[in-house]
């Protein structure tokens, strides 16, 4: 059996599943600690379902704390960012197109140094490796404690990237660091900005995996976790830590995922309403619509390879404000709602009051809003509405009429028919669908690798990193039936002297439903 | 004459795009350095060939070299300006304007830099209509209109003037000296006087890529379909539609030379196409027969958003469409065959227009 956990701003959800059967699951509120959350809603559901934790052979966790904290500008370290590639390059430095408050969040710590490489692998500068000490020394004397670094072309030679880690690390002691080369292909600003997002969620990265494995650790759950990365496949948790930027969208392609499980419809809209925000995506053949074009995140471009989803500031805790007309959201009570809501006793007029005065649950104490302004609930649940039918119809790529798939907790605040849906759907399980996505992870296998081309075609070359991918996929536990290649991506090593390329092939396959765990 | 601020450079760079062929550079860094330097020089004087004397004299800017090359190794910033003085101190004379050699996402936005550092206007025009990949690839060529003298300039600052007998050697010369600069380069050429562009060069470029980018905008924001808005505003034939299988990309002799095949999808399920590029695209055949070649255009949007997608920036998985387009009619005469036509670039097919050749081919829809 496995876990699913979906840790979110709002609400941690949990789901306890034996194959694809959803065997039991649970919602309770996040905690400022994370762990404790978790702790409650594990605990719940091997009591209900009375199953030994021995028998629990993964868990798996989709977390949105990443993405928030980005869009949130919150919990983020100001971050070095050092770009290796003077005189080129200076006409566009680190972060130029990133919004303003962002990158006074991280503290607008930009440095530009000699170095980087041509396409062909001769420098455009040798290594300004003086600049760096003088680098250090303004890193040591600000403070700072994690550090971005960029090169030119350093998928085609990552040394610098290297060389200017190992300078900097041994002038400034523990000192958290972020190749760009480890994260991202060809093209500077979206691999460099992929790299500082990275780096400044280093402390969180940290803090967040650690109260995962503390609160694995305190059920004695001794099964290997994972967490959810960008394109719906598993990552261990070590690489986690490492690279929290990889989480950035997994929460609504578990959800979507979750929706096409739960609902059996494999073409819709689906909306997923959570505490503080909702998504808004499209499923083909069962899967998110992928973005072609490259994604922002919190305002950044990037080239990841994920779901194109709309996000919007309403859930569950949206605050809802009178003030000649009714405004819902951005701003959520977040996992306060249980304190500060109304039906709760607290002081704060929030969606799901108005939702309880509507009529639509029951929650807490009805009593409580019982006497709501009949006009203020109206144009609330007329706000809402509107908000949820601009999303569907920006993210619908035709004008034809879809079936909107409606998930997530906060989904109860949407009562009404959907323009432009053939049907709305609120399938089984409804709340927990990220959670269940979570569990029913896709497997990936990945091979990065430099092939000379003196014995080998191009083509065989290909075939062979696809094959090794294909493999490493089903090995790691992905369905042989299912796997196929998700992404090519090729590099010429033309300075190579044997005409060699580099390789990265991924391929992907459903969860296989043996009881072994997995080998990501 | 009107002014053009940042908001504008959007539309121009994405419609550029289209126009593009999958070269002349990214939309993106292309906008950014336009808007970096309309924010710092102030507004851009635009105005149309029809406002400049037949004797004020005008040149040229661009970007040559890689488009796999200009993601990466973004310029220093003012290597366009270096070229363009160099240039003027060379002729000894002010050059009253600039304009584009060719509409790119990156290139149709080169020259906005160059005008607005140096304070003087840009005129809606430019060599091509849409993008090649050499440099005497432009309608000026067949008016008789020399290249040189040329200037070249790097982020090092490194920089050459160049004259040569014709414009087939100023390519031969200026692509040996942009490799040796790491296959980008800036550069300044094709001085000439008002009376010459008005009569060499394409009109109206940068206004059509404009129109084309807002159309693109609108359709998205107005909830149309994009793709079909695309076609309308430039004529063109969805000629597939597909998910890209391969792509075989080279950064070679100073250019993006490669191949990408497609799987078909929807209509086209069960099909393949493949594209030949050298920086644009240049051939593309269905089933084994050519359904388009240069001097056409041959656009790939992606098939969701219509957002155009460059040589560099295709990728294995990609869902896209395939446009055919008209070119300029000045590529169909004989001169501009012999300079840009299948055979030039070793191909050994005729020349047919792309609406004759949809025309042949029942399967092709008109959508």
């Amino acid at each position: 059996m496995r876990i699913g956990v979906d840790v979110g701003g709002t609400n941690t959800d949990a789901v306890l599943m034996d194959g694809m059967r959803v065997v039991s699951w649970y919602k309770t509120p996040t905690t400022p600690d994370v762990s404790s959350g978790i702790i409650s809603a594990l605990e719940h559901l091997l009591q209900e379902s009375q199953v030994p934790n021995d028998r629990i052979l993964g868990v798996m966790i989709g977390t949105t704390h990443f993405t928030n904290a980005v869009v949130e500008r919150k919990r983020l370290i100001p971050v070095a960012a050092v770009r290796l590639g003077l005189p080129a390059t200076e006409s566009l430095p680190p972060m130029v197109d990133w919004p303003a408050d962002l990158r006074d969040t991280l503290g607008n710590h930009t440095y530009l140094v000699h170095g980087g490489h041509e396409f062909d692998g001769r420098e455009i500068a040798p290594l300004g490796e003086k600049e760096l000490i003088d680098v250090a020394a303004d890193i040591r004397s600000k403070g700072l404690r994690s550090v971005a670094i960029s090169s030119v072309f350093s998928p085609v030679n990552a040394g610098m990237e290297e060389r200017a880690a190992q300078i900097l690390g041994e002038e400034v002691p523990d000192l958290f660091v972020t190749l760009s080369h480890e994260i991202g292909r060809i093209g500077l600003l979206e691999r460099e900005n992929a790299a500082i997002m990275n780096a400044c969620l280093g402390d969180l990265a940290v803090r967040i995996v650690n109260s995962f494995r503390d609160a694995l650790r305190r059920l004695q759950i001794d099964a290997p976790f994972y967490i959810s990365q960008n394109d719906g496949t598993l990552m261990n948790a070590d690489f986690a830590e490492k690279y929290p930027v990889l989480t950035f969208a997994s929460g609504p392609t578990n959800s979507m995922r979750g929706a096409a499980f739960l609902s059996g419809v494999k073409e819709a809209m689906v909306v997923d309403v959570g505490g503080t925000t909702s998504d808004v995506g499209m499923l083909i053949h069962g899967f998110p619509r992928e973005s072609s074009v490259a994604v922002a995140i919190g305002g950044v471009r990037t080239n990841f390879r994920m779901p194109d989803v709309l996000s919007f500031g309403l859930g569950g805790g949206s605050l809802v404000r009178q003030n000649g007309s009714v405004r819902v959201g951005p701003d959520s009570v977040g996992y306060e709602l249980t304190t500060r809501g109304l039906v709760f006793g607290g002081d704060t007029l929030t969606t799901t009051d108005v939702a309880v005065a509507a009529g639509y649950l029951e929650l807490g104490e009805p009593a409580r809003v019982a006497g709501m302004d009949r006009d203020l609930v109206n144009r609330t649940l007329d706000e809402i509405q509107r908000s949820v039918d601009v999303a569907v119809d920006r993210m619908k790529t035709s004008a034809a009429r879809l079936p909107v798939i409606l998930v997530g907790g906060g989904s109860i605040l949407i009562g009404r028919p959907i323009q432009g849906a053939s049907e709305v759907i609120k399938p089984d399980h409804f709340p927990v669908a990220n959670a269940i996505g979570a569990a029913i992870a896709q497997i990936g296998g990945e091979v990065d690798r430099v092939f000379s081309l003196e014995r080998l075609t191009r083509d065989q070359a290909l075939d062979q990193a696809k094959q090794e991918a294909l493999s490493k996929a089903v090995e790691a536990g992905a369905d042989a039936a299912t796997v196929q290649v998700v992404d090519v991506d090729e590099v010429p090593l033309t300075y190579l002297p044997s005409n060699a390329m580099r390789v990265r092939v991924k391929a992907v396959g459903d969860l296989v439903l043996s009881e072994r765990p997995l080998a990501v | 004459m009107r002014l053009i601020y940042p908001e504008n450079l959007e539309d121009i760079a994405l419609g550029a795009a289209v126009l593009g062929t999958g070269g002349g550079g990214d939309p993106y860094i292309g906008k950014l350095m336009g808007i970096d330097a309309i924010n710092k020089y102030g507004p851009v004087q635009f105005v149309s060939p029809e406002e400049i004397s037949d004797d004020s004299f005008v040149a040229t800017s661009a970007m040559m070299g890689a488009p796999t090359v200009m993601v990466e190794k973004l310029p220093k910033g003012r290597e366009i300006v270096d070229a363009f003085l160099a240039l003027q101190t060379y002729l000894d004379r002010k050059i009253d304007y600039t304009t584009s050699a060719e509409a790119g996402g990156l290139n149709s936005t080169t020259p906005f830099t160059v005008a607005a550092r140096l304070g003087i206007p840009l005129v809606d025009a430019d060599g091509m209509g849409r993008a090649f990949p050499e440099i005497q690839m432009v309608t000026p060529t067949m008016y008789g209109i020399a290249a040189t003298p040329m200037a070249i300039a790097d982020e090092k600052g490194n920089a050459s003037i160049i004259n040569t007998m014709d414009n087939h050697w100023t390519e031969r010369l200026a692509r040996t000296i942009c490799i040796e600069m790491g296959t980008t380069a800036m550069i300044a050429l094709f001085p000439m006087t008002g009376r010459q562009l008005k009569e060499s060069m394409v009109p109206g470029t940068l206004t059509r890529a404009e129109r084309i980018g807002q159309t693109i905008r609108q359709a998205r924001q107005q909830h149309e379909n994009p793709i079909e808005a695309v076609r309308a505003v430039v004529g063109g034939f969805e000629l597939f539609r597909g998910k890209v299988a391969d792509v075989q990309r080279r950064t070679e002799t100073g250019f993006a030379r490669g191949e990408a095949t497609f799987q078909g999808t929807d209509e086209w399920e069960g099909r393949q196409l493949t594209l030949r590029f050298q920086n644009e695209h240049l051939l593309a055949m269905r089933d084994g027969q050519v359904v388009a070649s240069v001097p056409d255009l041959i656009t790939i949007l992606d098939a969701e958003t219509a957002e155009p997608v460059t040589t560099e920036g295709l990728r294995y998985g990609f869902r896209v469409v395939v446009l055919g387009i008209p070119c300029d009619p000045k590529w169909r005469t004989p001169e501009g065959l012999a300079l840009v036509g299948p055979r030039y670039f070793k191909y050994d097919i005729d020349y047919i227009p792309v609406e004759e050749r949809v025309a042949q081919t029942s399967r092709a829809v008109a959508v």
